[in-house]
Order: structure tokens, then C-alpha cells, then sequence
């Protein structure tokens, strides 16, 4: 009864792609009036930590390999790291604003873990082509949470903080289990499916 | 008051006005990109060939999960965003 590997992915994809909503959202109106009310402030890093504690089953069930077992356990820890430290400074559990370098943290951790375990080239199949592209993604949006740490008021970094989720909950629907991308699957792939 | 300041206060209601219609259009916006995609690949839609699918098949659809998190954006936390921020730029 367990869904297919790629469904849980869109499943991710759809929490990555409110995530991102919420973000925007926040930046577009400023934390003052975000914070107006007190139940707003737990959303999107609740989301963020609820996203890393459903990590642990996937990792638990869809991974084959040591490597992808790494994988999926480093993105559950990042995830829950990040939004745990951002609901502890929402409580006001956490004084330091540094907490907030967990977010930039876990962009880089995730797409080097993304790189790593990839283990085929950009063209072999679709999921390979999007594990690099997301992976440089994380890596490469990671610049957006972290000046928002030493700029938490810029509406630009903020904002470019929240559509890399976007992307990547885009990116994340875009996975199938064998489909070719740009007219390339290996024949070591398998038989693509529908 | 002067000119100058009507053209201030003007280009600053412009400018909340713009901010509190991107807020209202993130909903709506993600739900029509979770339609167009349903037109663009109607395959992903499998309630519309359901012979012979699993239950996570006709559940799991991706153009159709683009639209419920527009919905859930647009119903549960837009409104109360707008609200605010109106109240926030008539200084209440």
C-alpha cells in the first residue's frame, strides 16, 4: 500500500511549493504585519519541520542503498534543524538570530547531498538530470537565505528565498521514475513509463 | 499640501496597493499553472483514465496538487495577510 517513489516526491513537491507561497507572502508584506497574528509566525517553519519529520519514513522505506539511506537522513536532519530553529526564535526560545544560518545550512547540506548520491551523468533519465539541477540549485540558492540572515528586511533576498522553494517544488513535479529528458534515457535506465 | 507630497502619497498608495494585489493573486496564480499544466498534459490526470490505476494514481495527481496548494494559500492564509496588511497601511 506504500505510494511510488516519484508520487512521493510530488507530495513533497506540493509542501516545498506552499512552503514557498508562505515565504513569499511573509517577504512581500514585512515580518511586522506577518506577525500580526501570532499563529502565522508557525506556519512555514512548522511546514519546514513537519517536512523533515516525514523525511524519516521515506528514508526508512524508499531507500536501496547506503548512499541514498545518507542522503534522505541528512535532508530529515537539515529540515528539522532549520525549521526548529526558526520556530524556536518564533517562541522566543531562541534569542540569537544566527539560529536563522541553519536555513543556508541545510540549502548547501541538501544539495551536496543531492550531488553525492546522484551517481549517474545529467542525461542518463529525467530523475538524474533533475538530482544535479536541484542539487546546484540548493547550492546556488543558499546565497538567498544567508544574506537574509545579516538582511532580514530585504524584500529581495527574502524574496528569492522563497521562490527557490517555488523551483524546487516545480523541479520536484517534474520527477518521474524512467522518463527521458530532452530526447536522452540510457538503456541502462529501463523501460520508461507512461 | 503640495503637489509634491500628493505625488508621494500617491506613488506610496500605489505601491501597498500593488503589494496587497500580489498577495491576493499568489492563490489564484498557482491554481491556474496547476490548470494550464492539466491542459498541457492531460496524461498526468489520471481520474480521466482510471481503468486499471492504483489508489495512490488517482489520488497523487500533480497538476491537481499545484491547485490545492493555491486553494489552501488563497483560502486559509491570504485573507487574513490582506486584512492585516490594509490595517498596517491605514495605520490602524
Amino acid at each position: 500500500m506504500q505510494p511510488p517513489a516519484e508520487l512521493v516526491h510530488w507530495m513533497f513537491a506540493t509542501g516545498f511549493l506552499l512552503l514557498g507561497l508562505c515565504l513569499l507572502a511573509q517577504a512581500l508584506v514585512g515580518e511586522d504585519v506577518w506577525r500580526q497574528r501570532p499563529w502565522r509566525a508557525y506556519v512555514w517553519p512548522g511546514l519546514a519541520f513537519l517536512m523533515g519529520v516525514l523525511m524519516w519514513p521515506v528514508m526508512v522505506f524508499y531507500t536501496n542503498s547506503t548512499i541514498h539511506m545518507v542522503a534522505h537522513g541528512s535532508w530529515a536532519q537539515v529540515m528539522m534543524l532549520a525549521g526548529g530553529a526558526e520556530l524556536g526564535l518564533v517562541r522566543g526560545k531562541l534569542k540569537n538570530s544566527y539560529w536563522r544560518l541553519t536555513m543556508p545550512l541545510a540549502f548547501l547540506v541538501s544539495g551536496t547531498a543531492l550531488l553525492i548520491h546522484e551517481q549517474n551523468g545529467w542525461l542518463f533519465a529525467r530523475a538524474a538530470f533533475l538530482h544535479h539541477l536541484i542539487g546546484w540549485l540548493m547550492i546556488t540558492g543558499a546565497i538567498f537565505p544567508l544574506v537574509s540572515v545579516f538582511r532580514p528586511r530585504s524584500a529581495v533576498w527574502r524574496s528569492g528565498f522563497a521562490l527557490t522553494f517555488v523551483v524546487l517544488g516545480v523541479l520536484l513535479y517534474c520527477d518521474r521514475d524512467v522518463a527521458p529528458v530532452f530526447g536522452h534515457l540510457s538503456s541502462q535506465a529501463g523501460t520508461p513509463h507512461r | 499640501m503640495s503637489i509634491q507630497e500628493l505625488v508621494s502619497e500617491h506613488a506610496a498608495v500605489r505601491r501597498r496597493s500593488s503589494r496587497a494585489w500580489t498577495i491576493a493573486a499568489l492563490g489564484p496564480t498557482t491554481m491556474l499553472g496547476g490548470v494550464a499544466w492539466a491542459f498541457l498534459q492531460p496524461y498526468r490526470i489520471t481520474v480521466l483514465h482510471p481503468r486499471g490505476q492504483g489508489f495512490w494514481w488517482l489520488v497523487i495527481e500533480p497538476p491537481l496538487l499545484a491547485v490545492l496548494a493555491g486553494v489552501v494559500f488563497a483560502l486559509l492564509i491570504a485573507p487574513g495577510v490582506l486584512e492585516d496588511l490594509e490595517a498596517h497601511e491605514d495605520g490602524r
